[in-house]
């Protein structure tokens, strides 16, 4: 088999039905998820939380690489939809005996799962397991190596377009740790096909992968320079290790060319927002006075993402839903 | 004497710049006339070749037989047998099995299995550094007198270039051939497939094209000082090509081979995150195919299969766990063809490239000559296989005899 990632999670009429990646879906689509997105948020508001969307299914949260905070997420969204919820925390328990991510997976599928939550370290494993499961499952991505991260793209998208009032137009940063941030390729997609002015991705050669504009998007070494016009800065986390493996000097090296200070946010239009998938990291990518500044919208980040979640999860069990009814009606069709 | 007689055949050999349908007449294995029948003498069999293409038979530089050891993925039979089923008669065997192929008792075994099997001949190189381990030689002499054709280190990294230049010095006093793959591992350390566009886009950590480059300088530099006899096993980039080519101008005799995987695909294969197509050295840019198709037409390069056959459940993984290595013998003749159809090689120079070549690196004759010894494939380039790919041979002949019935 070999498919094309983008067209997996699509049913033959176009409906979501796995959210594997941003990379290829269409505009409409993207515009979907986050208009869905925002009806959730308003019943998010209220004192009762549920949605009965979601009720009778049961959703299988596979983190194969530790995540409480994306999992946590996606539990209470899976929860506010209604749905019975099961955690299973593979990393400390079957690969670790040597099982293969199929062998796993054919347990689970003896589970009668509606929906797998995945996480793992690997890039293309949400993608592998779309391909290998048996069908009526619904995979959502939540984070493969370092391949994309749909769901945490999409609470940015949401946030830009309730805090910008649009996408289409914007001119956005991206700063830092290119080469690992599976985050920052799933933006670069979305913010594309959403209709961004221009995509600028920040940070020293080291951390920029080869050909990166291949992706749509344009190189900055200077990040004072890639700030001029800038609507949205999107810091991104910067792992320790980093400074191990050559890629970088030190911290301080590091926040002194890319940290964003307050002196560096004056550069941008002066109605910028700055964002950060999180956790920050304090003085390294980003000043305090920043990250809790007027300026900032992190914290509104982390509740869309709820919301964003929800949204995702109810447009691909419905995908799924009505994937098995046409096959059904096919099925009897031909008997009859 | 009794013959037995190939009617109708379309013979091509390139290195004895013969393409003609001629008949071919055999006794004991050997090629007692070809054009006319011989006086004397009668004609037991006749074999009917009209609109088959015979060619000489296909040595190949590498591939992974899997025994001893792996033999729940293939054995010395159904390897040498999936060989000569794509038209190999010869088979240069990795000694990436377990034991490693260290040591002459492993060689012996691998030796006397090809000769039961009674399929391609197994061919074997000999592990150059003891375990694979890259650090210490392995018992060079002892080893070639075992049977191998050359010494490998079969893709696994020498540990640095002290040791490689002293690999090299004990080599050469004893005149041994040694197969050397370009690949510095701090470089490609962690790497799944070509650095480029599509890496990027797919996430997945990259194999630059100068963790090829720079030790293949090395090793250049070091066969130039060592006087070492080298062939390089599998380059991957345009610019090995090059420097292969400049390092003969300056008087070096060095071969070189290409993997068939690298002149049929591209990076562009692992899009789908398909778990096939892990394989190393990596499927690079389509320049860099179009570079090394370029050196085989021009008679610079030879084709190996690489073949290596893993169990479903092995390539059943994300892709970076994939195991590594594409079973290539059953789909080669096909894919040879579609090549030519294509126009990307010239019929000549592929049966150069797998023939001619690598008989040179081995230093064995090839080709058809009267009294010589007859390895050959029989090609049947219209019937399609299982596939529905053009392309299959009906029957090989190894030292005479015929491995393959139609």
């Amino acid at each position: 088999m070999n498919t094309d990632p983008s067209q997996i999670q699509l049913t033959a009429d176009g409906r979501l039905k796995h959210f594997l990646t941003t990379e290829g879906l269409s505009k409409d689509l993207l515009t979907e998820i986050l208009d869905t997105a925002d009806s959730f948020i308003s019943t998010q508001e209220r004192s009762v939380k549920k949605v009965p969307l979601l009720r009778g299914k049961t959703v299988a949260n596979l983190f194969f690489e530790n995540s409480t905070r994306t999992r946590s997420t996606f539990e209470l969204a899976a929860k506010r939809l209604s749905a019975d919820i099961l955690n299973l925390d593979i990393q400390r328990s079957a690969t670790s005996k040597g099982e293969t991510l199929m062998d796993t997976l054919w347990n689970l599928e003896a589970m009668y799962s509606d929906m797998f939550v995945v996480r793992h370290a690997d890039s293309g494993a949400a993608h592998f397991i779309a391909e290998h499961v048996t069908p009526n499952v619904a995979i959502i991505n939540a984070g493969d190596g370092r391949h994309a991260h749909p769901t945490q793209a999409m609470l940015d998208m949401l946030t830009i377009r309730r805090h910008k009032g649009s996408i289409e137009g914007k001119v956005v940063a991206i700063v830092g740790d290119i080469l690992h941030s599976r985050v920052a390729r799933s933006q670069i997609h979305a913010l594309n096909t959403l209709g961004a002015a221009e995509v600028r991705v920040v940070g020293p050669a080291t951390l920029l992968p080869r050909d990166i504009e291949a992706l749509g998007c344009k190189a900055y070494y200077d990040f004072n320079l890639a700030l001029r016009d800038c609507d949205v800065v999107i810091m991104l986390r910067l792992q320790k290790e980093r400074m191990q493996n050559a890629l970088l000097p030190s911290e301080s090296e590091f926040f002194k060319l890319y940290g964003l200070t307050t002196e560096k946010l004056a550069l941008a239009n002066p109605d910028a927002i700055v964002m950060h998938p999180g956790p920050i990291n304090r003085g390294v990518e980003i000043e305090s006075a920043v990250a809790d500044g007027p300026q900032s919208v992190i914290l509104n980040q982390v509740s869309y993402g709820i919301a964003v979640r929800m949204a995702v999860m109810a447009m691909a069990m419905s995908g799924q839903q009505s994937e098995q009814q046409a096959e059904q009606q096919a099925k009897g069709e031909t008997e009859a | 004497m009794k013959y037995l007689h190939i009617r109708d055949a379309r013979v091509i050999a390139p290195a004895q710049q013969l393409d003609q349908v001629c008949d071919i007449y055999l006794s004991e294995g050997r090629i007692r006339a070809i054009g006319q029948k011989p006086a004397g003498g009668t004609i037991e069999s006749t074999l009917d070749a009209n609109g088959l293409w015979l060619v000489p038979g296909f040595i190949d530089l590498s591939a992974h037989l899997n025994e001893p050891g792996f033999t729940q993925r293939g054995t010395i039979f159904s390897e040498t047998k999936a060989a000569a089923n794509a038209g190999f008669t010869h088979v240069c065997a990795q000694p990436l099995t377990k034991p490693v192929a260290d040591s002459p008792a492993v060689v012996q075994l691998m030796l006397e299995k090809s000769a039961s099997a009674g399929q391609a001949q197994v061919l074997p190189l000999g592990a150059l550094t003891q375990g694979l381990a890259g650090e210490q030689i392995a018992n060079m002499v002892g080893l070639t007198s075992a049977g191998c054709v050359a010494l490998s280190n079969a893709r696994k990294p020498v540990k640095d270039a002290y040791v490689l230049r002293r690999l090299m010095e004990y080599a050469a006093t004893y005149d041994i051939r040694l197969f050397l793959d370009a690949n510095d591992a701090a470089l490609s350390a962690g790497g799944v497939m070509h650095e480029g566009p599509t890496a990027t886009r797919m996430g997945l950590a990259g194999i630059p094209e100068t963790a090829e480059t720079i030790a293949l300088a090395q090793i250049i530099l070091l066969a130039e000082q060592t006087g070492a006899r080298v062939h390089i096993s599998q380059i991957s980039c345009a610019r090995s090509a090059a420097m292969l080519r400049d390092a003969r101008q300056r008087g070096l005799n060095i071969s070189a081979d290409v993997a068939m995987a690298n002149l049929c695909y591209t990076d562009a294969k692992v899009q789908g995150f398909d778990g096939r197509f892990h394989v190393q050295p990596p499927l690079r840019s389509e320049s860099d195919r179009q570079a090394l198709l370029a050196a085989v037409n021009a008679g610079e390069l030879a084709i190996c299969s690489n073949h290596q056959r893993h169990e479903s459940a092995a390539k059943k993984a994300p892709f970076a766990e994939a195991a590594v290595g594409i079973a290539m013998y059953d789909d080669f003749i096909g894919l040879l063809l579609q090549l030519v159809d294509a126009g990307e090689l010239t019929l000549t120079s592929a049966l150069n490239a797998l023939s001619k070549l690598p008989a040179d690196a081995l230093q064995m004759a090839v080709g058809f000559e009267e009294g010589k010894v007859f390895n050959a494939a029989l090609i049947d380039p219209t019937s399609t296989n299982e596939h529905g790919v053009n392309g299959k041979v009906v029957a090989t002949f190894v030292d005479g005899f015929r491995t393959l019935k139609a």
